[in-house]
This record gives structure tokens, sequence and C-alpha cells, in this order.
């Protein structure tokens, strides 16, 4: 089975400090560190496992520039057999229709049986891999939180549903799916297995080889813009249960019930 | 079996219409071919296994095994099966001679007395005597514990097989038997040379032979000279059958422990490299990383494999099996002994290529340990672990196996230089208010005439608790007239935990880093409050100025006048010291630390049962910190007990990693308010005087 995995680098969320330029119109980007989007990392392994048990290869693409490299090596360091960079000054300033017309112009020069995304990247707004699916006219499920091969081009995919509960649909191949974290345990990359790819050409596509009109992406081409960036304003202070450890269980248990965290 | 009327051979004597001569030589041919074979087995797979260098330092070596091997060094840590084996072992040493002169007898006459004749032979013949009863009131002693008492140390968990005793015993009651028939070979003879008027053989008064003498007083010469044959019969079928049994049991070690023993380990507090033999330069060509088949332990870790006594001291020890976490030293030496005689059998073809996590171990297993050593420490034989572990971690490291609670540390130690994923420019913020240098360069070092780095480490820079380590030891060091400064967003992570997690690879990079930027300042020497980096400083780096340990410091400090200490305040308090792993067990320093805390006024100190290179780990540091471990409850909390216990309502530690662990145990044993735990710099800054 071919398939594609859509990644993005992300500034990671658990190892910076986020914090409004002064124009505020973007974050602080000077001292930032960026890693594979946390949802596309658990994509690639789940794309890994199925290639392990049905054979196939792995293709990791991502839309950025040269410093997004670094996370396609990442991904092939874990196992994946190619990774594209798709990189154009004409592409900058894409909205998410944007990114999904450019993907789908990528997706139409190969063939690839099944297309993965995260769930969402972790500064996005979930909406690519929807779009991506739509102008390819595939089938589309998002929150994906299991796979299964079934015979006849079909998955037996598992979504995770409000409540903790979940869902079994069976879909057609090809199709798009929007990975859930938890799918999986992703395995760790190190860093010997980044030095090991390091010198693995990586293509770098724009839009001579996909075929893009400049006019229908980026910047211009945007409908979706962002206006403002803020820090919601801190709340009210934390609620500190008093009484004895036996008490406090008790009320943060009441509390958990009425909040709907414990069913 | 008719007495041959004159001569006394057991050579010449006929045993069912066949000379002893010829049945005795057939039996030693085959018992040697057989005991021979299956040493050869055995050692297949350490032919296959991969490099080890212990070849070097031949005078070292000879030096422990004359502590360790002829000394029984750590035996007596145990009174009383240390005491029984010392007497074992020494007996046993005595009647090697003894038990070559028996065998030689059965095919051979004239060899009898050849190389000890004369008084040194009736000496000898006299403490071979007590040596045997010795052996067998031990084997008795042994029998009576390992069947009737079975103390909980040799018990097998149900996961691990089956109840040992019976084998135990067994094998006890085996040696017993060989010391027993050997008294009733000698003692038969004697008698039936008294009755005779022929010139008796000496036995040692009260000795076993010598009961054994008086009991067959009554006995006729025919029975006599039957009872004399037949011991000799049982003692070399007894003593051939134990050759070729105990290379299948925990008594192979009487074979292995002068090799294991020799070959051991010499270097404390060091890590073996990735291979031995391939230079840090050439690891890129290494296909595979640490052990992933039993093939690619070395051939020492093999040899320790089968020398395991199964004494069960190391898990006695072991921290990680006391709070039940998955891992008992014991057993995964006994795992590995029980996969190369299954994999390597003495009869069939060898299989071998399983991968060894998800066989016989765990991954929870392998990251159960905390690399404290406390089973190195304890073990008589010098059995290794913490190289096995680590290359076992080396190995799930390289197939991309790390459980996700590791994940995002190692990862943010790869980005930002420190586990917690904190930015690189707030590693100092904690030393702006105590005024610390940052040593950026050999300018600064020249200008403001520094000749000491102080190496923070993670823990201490960004821990809010930590960090008072660090505010704590800025200050003695200014009052102890050092000149230092830190390295502040140039220094990483040591590396400590990284390496010791399987992380070759990212140890190196962050090594290197924290290697060129010192080197580049210029300082001469290096000083930390963390005993990880003090190890990793000193046994993982090379080519650095001298390190020393904040401990050190002060207690030169006290004794030289520079630091002068007040009398503790509350002299009702009562401090115990708790040994960090990394600086007690694997660098030996003990003294300093409890020299500081003697020092100061009217301070009362105890000692816990379990101090020193006994220390019980506080539950690790490093990347352990973010560990999610199976247990039953947390090492840290059995620690704060064992210092109730003795007596203490404060613990002082010498470690970032300790007092946070150990503060943390307080309030989960519900002991706030009755324990306290202060870290040695700490205390050392309250108590300063004016």
């Amino acid at each position: 089975m071919e398939i594609l995995v859509c990644a993005k680098r992300v500034p990671d969320t658990s190892e910076n400090e986020i914090e409004l330029n002064g124009a505020r119109n973007d974050i602080e980007r000077d001292d930032l560190v960026y890693s594979v989007n946390e949802p596309d990392n658990y994509a690639v392994e789940e794309a890994l496992q199925i290639v392990d048990r049905v054979g196939g290869k792995v293709t990791v693409v991502t839309v950025g520039s040269d410093e997004d490299e670094e996370i396609l090596r990442r991904e092939m360091a874990m196992g994946a057999h190619h990774g594209v960079l798709i990189s154009d000054d004409a592409f900058s300033g894409s909205d998410g229709r944007g990114i999904a017309a450019i993907l789908k112009a990528f997706v139409q020069t190969k063939h690839y049986d099944l297309i993965l995304t995260g769930v969402q990247a972790d500064d996005g707004c979930a909406q690519v891999g929807g779009m991506l699916a739509a102008m390819l006219d595939y089938p589309f499920a998002s929150l994906v939180t299991s796979i299964e091969v079934l015979e006849g081009g079909k998955l037996k995919i598992g979504r995770e549903i409000e409540g903790g509960n979940k869902e079994i649909n069976a879909i057609d191949l090809p199709c798009v799916l929007s990975i859930q974290t938890g799918i999986n345990e992703p395995r760790y990359v190190g860093m010997r297995g980044i030095r090991q790819v390091a010198s693995v050409p990586i293509p770098t596509l724009g839009t001579p080889e996909l075929g893009v009109d400049p006019e229908t992406v980026g910047d211009r081409a945007a409908k979706v813009k962002r206006v403002d960036y803020f820090v919601p304003p801190a709340g009210r202070g934390a609620e500190m249960l008093q009484g004895s450890r036996e008490e406090t269980i008790d009320k943060l248990m009441d509390l958990l019930k009425a909040k709907g965290g414990l069913n | 079996m008719v007495p041959h009327s004159s001569i006394d051979s057991i050579a010449q004597a006929m045993y069912w219409l066949v000379p002893g001569r010829t049945l005795f030589l057939f039996l030693y041919l085959l018992g040697i071919a057989c005991f021979a074979f299956i040493v050869a087995r055995h050692l297949a797979p350490l032919v296959r296994a991969e490099r080890d260098s212990r070849f070097d330092r031949p005078l070292l070596r000879l030096g422990r095994v004359l502590q360790f091997w002829l000394g029984q060094w750590r035996h007596p840590r145990y009174k009383l099966a240390g005491i029984v084996h010392i007497l074992i072992f020494f007996a046993f040493l005595v009647l090697i001679t003894r038990a070559f002169s028996l065998l030689v007898l059965g095919i051979s006459d004239s060899f009898e007395g050849a190389f000890l004749s004369g008084s040194a032979g009736r000496l000898y013949d006299t403490v071979k005597d007590y040596a045997a009863s010795v052996v067998l009131i031990c084997m008795v002693i042994a029998g009576v514990r390992r069947g009737i008492f079975k103390p909980a140390r040799y018990a097998v968990p149900a996961k691990y097989g089956k109840d040992p005793a019976a084998k135990a015993v067994f094998l006890v009651a085996m040696i017993g038997v060989l010391m027993v028939a050997d008294g009733l070979f000698e003692a038969s003879k004697a008698v039936w040379l008294f009755r005779q008027g022929l010139p008796a053989q000496l036995v040692a008064p009260l000795s076993l032979p010598w009961v054994l003498k008086h009991a067959l007083g009554s006995a006729s010469l025919t029975a006599l000279w039957n009872l004399h044959l037949s011991a000799y019969l049982v003692y070399d079928a007894v003593f051939l059958f134990l050759l070729c049994y105990r290379p299948f049991s925990a008594q192979f070690h009487i074979e292995t422990s002068l090799f294991a023993v020799y070959f051991s380990k010499l270097d404390r507090g060091t890590l073996k490299p990735v291979r031995w033999g391939v230079s840090e330069e050439h690891l890129d060509r290494v296909k595979s990383f640490g052990v992933k088949t039993f093939e690619d332990f070395t051939w020492k870790n093999m040899l320790d494999f089968y020398t395991c006594a199964d004494c069960g001291r190391c898990s006695d020890q072991c921290p990680a099996n006391a709070v039940g976490r998955p891992l008992s030293p014991r057993f995964f030496t006994i795992k590995a002994r029980e996969y190369s005689l299954q994999h390597y059998p003495v009869l069939g073809r060898s299989n071998t290529g399983d991968p060894l996590i998800g066989g016989i171990y765990s991954e929870d297993e392998i990251w159960s340990c905390t690399t404290c050593g406390a089973c190195e420490a304890e073990c008589p034989l010098l059995v290794e672990y913490i190289d096995k572990i680590v290359d076992l971690r080396r190995g799930m490291v390289d197939d991309g196996n790390v459980p996700q609670s590791l994940q995002k540390p190692l990862k943010a130690l790869e980005s930002r230089g420190n586990p917690f994923g904190k930015m690189e420019k707030k590693r100092a913020d904690w030393a702006k208010a105590a005024g610390v240098p940052i040593v950026n360069g050999a300018a600064t070092v020249r200008e403001r005439s520094l000749d000491t780095l102080y190496f923070v480490d993670s823990v201490t820079s960004y821990d809010d608790r930590a960090q008072a380590i660090g505010r704590a030891t800025a200050r003695i060091l200014d009052r102890a007239g050092v000149k230092f400064g830190i390295l502040g967003a140039a220094e990483k992570d040591s590396g400590h935990e990284v390496r010791r997690f399987g992380e070759e690879m990212l140890f190196l990079a962050l090594r290197d880093h924290n290697a060129g930027a010192i080197q580049a300042s210029g300082v001469r020497r290096i000083v930390t409050a963390d005993p990880h980096a003090y190890n990793a400083l000193k046994h993982d780096y090379k080519d650095l100025p001298p390190v020393e340990h904040i401990s050190e410091v002060i207690a030169r400090a006290v004794k030289s006048g520079d630091i002068k200490l007040n009398p503790v305040e509350n002299a009702g308090d009562s401090y115990a010291y708790h040994d960090p792993c990394y600086l007690g067990r694997h660098n030996g320093i003990y003294d300093a630390p409890r020299d500081v805390l003697d020092a100061i006024p009217g301070l009362k100190r105890v000692e816990m049962a379990r101090c020193r290179d006994r220390s019980f780990c506080c539950g690790g540091g490093g990347l352990a910190l973010f560990y999610e471990p199976k247990e039953e409850e947390r090492m840290g909390v059995q620690r704060v007990r064992m210092a109730a216990e003795a007596g203490a309502n404060a613990i002082v530690t010498a470690c970032p990693f300790c007092l946070v662990n150990i503060e943390d145990a307080i309030k989960v044993a519900g002991m706030e308010g009755k324990m306290t735990a202060i870290d040695l710099t700490e205390l050392v800054d309250r108590q300063m005087a004016g």
C-alpha cells in the first residue's frame, strides 16, 4: 500500500514559552524550537505499522521552506521511505484551502492508496485534510484511532466520538484520514537515526513541478486571514478544596462528576 | 568384593569381576569427557559473543583475585551465609589435593604419597580430615537453612520458576555424601589395618574419619574391606556426577568464579563503550547498537551469567526489587543463564538470534533500573549489571523502543539541552540574584581572574526546589574564597542519564558541547553539587580539568577554617545522611559529607541501617524523574521510613535529585512535620557563621 502522510513543522508547545511579538500579529519566533506536529508523528507511525503488516511504502510530504526539511528527515529516520518538500515563494501565506490545493496537485502526480494527516496542527485549524479529500473527491474520516486493512480495497477504521466513545466505519480506498493522537505509540527517533538519513536527498517541488497556478495559492489567494493574536486574560483563581484528605477527595469526585469528567 | 589378602589396593581390587583399575579408568575417562564436552558447549556462546576488554592491568586483576576470590572479601556482609561460605571455600581448597590423590588411587598404587610425604603429608592428612569435617557440618547447616528455614532471599517467585529448595538441598546433600564417603574410606582402612596389627594411618582426633573409625570398631574384616571399596566407589561416582552436574547449576561458580573475578570490571562509575574496539568517530559504521540478541552480550557478560551463584544478595539490596518494580537483578542473570542453556543445549543444535526484549526480558524490567549500583556493590563474585542494562537500553533506543514518558525529555535534551524543555537563556536565571558571574569564553575568566567552573547541570538550573542548592553552593564557594563562574546558557545537560538510558549519540553531542565550552574557558578546575554531573564529568568526559564535588570543597574549607559553622539551633534534631548513589557507591565519597556534618557544633547525626555502599536509592536522577515505573511504592517512601527507623527527623543529602525525590516521598508517606529533607549545601549555607 502506498501511503502519503502530510506533516507540518510547528513550534513545540512543550519546549517554548509562547509570547506575542510587538506587532501582535504573530508569536515571537526568535527563540523557538520546532518539531514535527505531534498528531502528524502518530500518523507516520500508523503508516509505518500498516506497511509492516501489508507491505508498501510511506512518503512524508510537507509544504514549507528549507527549514522544514528537518521534520522530513526525522520522519525518515523513523522509517518513512521517502520525504518530499514542497516549497515555493508563491506558496507562502496560503490559507488552509491553498495548502490543500497544493497537496492535491502533489497527490495527482503520483498514486497513493491512503493519505493520512494529523488531526490538526498545534498552530492550525484542522481543515487541510478534509479540504484535500473534497478536492480529490476521496472519502474522508476524521479523529481516527484505529485502522485495519480489509480485503477489497477497504479499511475498517475506529473514530473517536464525544464522551470517550468510539464508532467503527468501513471506508473505501483511496481515502484521506486525519489521525488522532493515541492511535499508537510512536517509536523514538534518536540522534543516530537522524544522522543515518542526513545525506539522503530530499526532492523539493515547486509550482512548475506541481503545475499549480500561482494565482490560486499563496497570500493573495487566501480567503482566510489572521487579523489578531491575543493571550486570553487569566480567569478567576483556582478553587482550593479544604478539609481532610478524605473530604477533599469526596469533593473532588463530586465536582468531576458534576462537570462530566467522570461517567 | 573380596579383600585382597594382603594388598590394600583399590586399583587391584575386583569390582564384580572387573579390576578396579579398569573400572575407574573407564569412569574417569567417561566423567572427564562428559565434563569437557559440557563445558565446551557452555562456552560455545562466549565464542560468538561480542568482544570485551579484560586483559589489561594483570597485577590489579591479580589483586582483585586475592581480595575477592581468595580473600572472600564480600562474604561476611551476610554473616551466617558468608561465614559458612568462607569455611566451605577454604575447606574445598584444602580438599582439592585430597580429591586428586584419592581419584588417582583408583588407577595407580604407586602414586599415593608421591607429592605429600613425611611430616608435610601427615600434617596435610590432619588438616584435610578437619576440612572434610567442616564441610560436612557446613552442609548440614546449609541444608537446614535451605530446606527448613528457607530465608526469603532464596525464594523464587512463581513467575520465575520453581521453588529452588529441593535442588539446593540435593546438591548440598551430594557434597555431604562425598565427605562421608571419604571419611568411611579412610576410617574403614584404618580399622582394617589396625585389626591386622599393621601400622595404622593417623586419623585426626574428633574429625569425621575419627568419629567413623570409632563407629566401625566392631565390624568384621570382610565388612570393613567391602565398606572400604564401596565408599571409594561412591566417592568416585558422586565426584564425577557433581563434576558433570554442576555446570547446569549455580555451583558452576566453583569452576568459573576465579575467571569471573580476574576479568571483573576495574573502573567503577564508568560505562562500557557501545562496542569495544570501535572508536567514537566510527560509531556511525556500527550497524546495530547495544544488546538485542543474546550474542550481542560480551563474553564476560556471559561468563557472569554462568558464574552467578544464585545467592540472592543483589536482589536483596536492589531498590527496584524492593518496591515491586518488575526487575530483580538475580533473575536478570538467571534468566540469561537459562536462555543460554536452552539455546546452546549440550545435545542438539544451537539456535540463536531470538530478541531478548519481549523474550526473556520485558521493556519495563529494563527501564526499571536506576543504575544505583547496589547489586554490583554486593555481589561476592563481582557480577556486573549496569553495563548490561545500559546495553539493552541502547538496543531498545536503536529500535525506537522508548517509553513515551521518556521521549519528550529526550527530545527536549536534543533541542534545548535540558530534559524540561525550558529555554536556554533561562538556564542561569537562578543565579541572577546571587550575582554569579557567567563564564563566557576565556576572556571573562582572565578579566575576573576566575579559576573554577561551577557546573550546575539541568535540575539545579531549572527546578524551583533544586535552584536553592545552586544559590547555597554559590554562597559557599564565595565564602570559601573560590573564584568561580558558571557557563550559563552555554551549559547543557551533562548527559549522565542520557547515556545511562541508552541514548549514546545524544550523550556524545551533549558531552562534546560541554567539553568544548569548558576547555575554551580555560578554567583550572570544576566543582559541582550534582553527583550525576560529577560522575559524568569525571568518568564519561575526557581531558577536563580536575572535578570535585562540593562536599569535598566544603570539608576542606571547614578543616582549614575558611568556613566556620554555627551550632545548630535545635539540638533535639537528629540528622541522617543519605548517601547519593553517584557520590557514594560509584565514586567512594562517603566521609567528606559526614565530616562536614560532624563539624557543625551540636549536630546529632545518626546512621541509617542502609548507609554508605549499602545506601538505598531515592528513585533515581535525570531521566528517571520522567519515567513512570510500575511499582507498589516509591523508593523514596521506603527511604524516608528507613530514616525514621534510625531515629532521624531530618535527612541530609548531597544531590539535587535525592532532595527532590525525598521531599516528595515525605509528602507521599504523610510524614510532613515529622521529617524534613535538606541538601548538605543548604545546611552548610544556613549554619555558616557571620
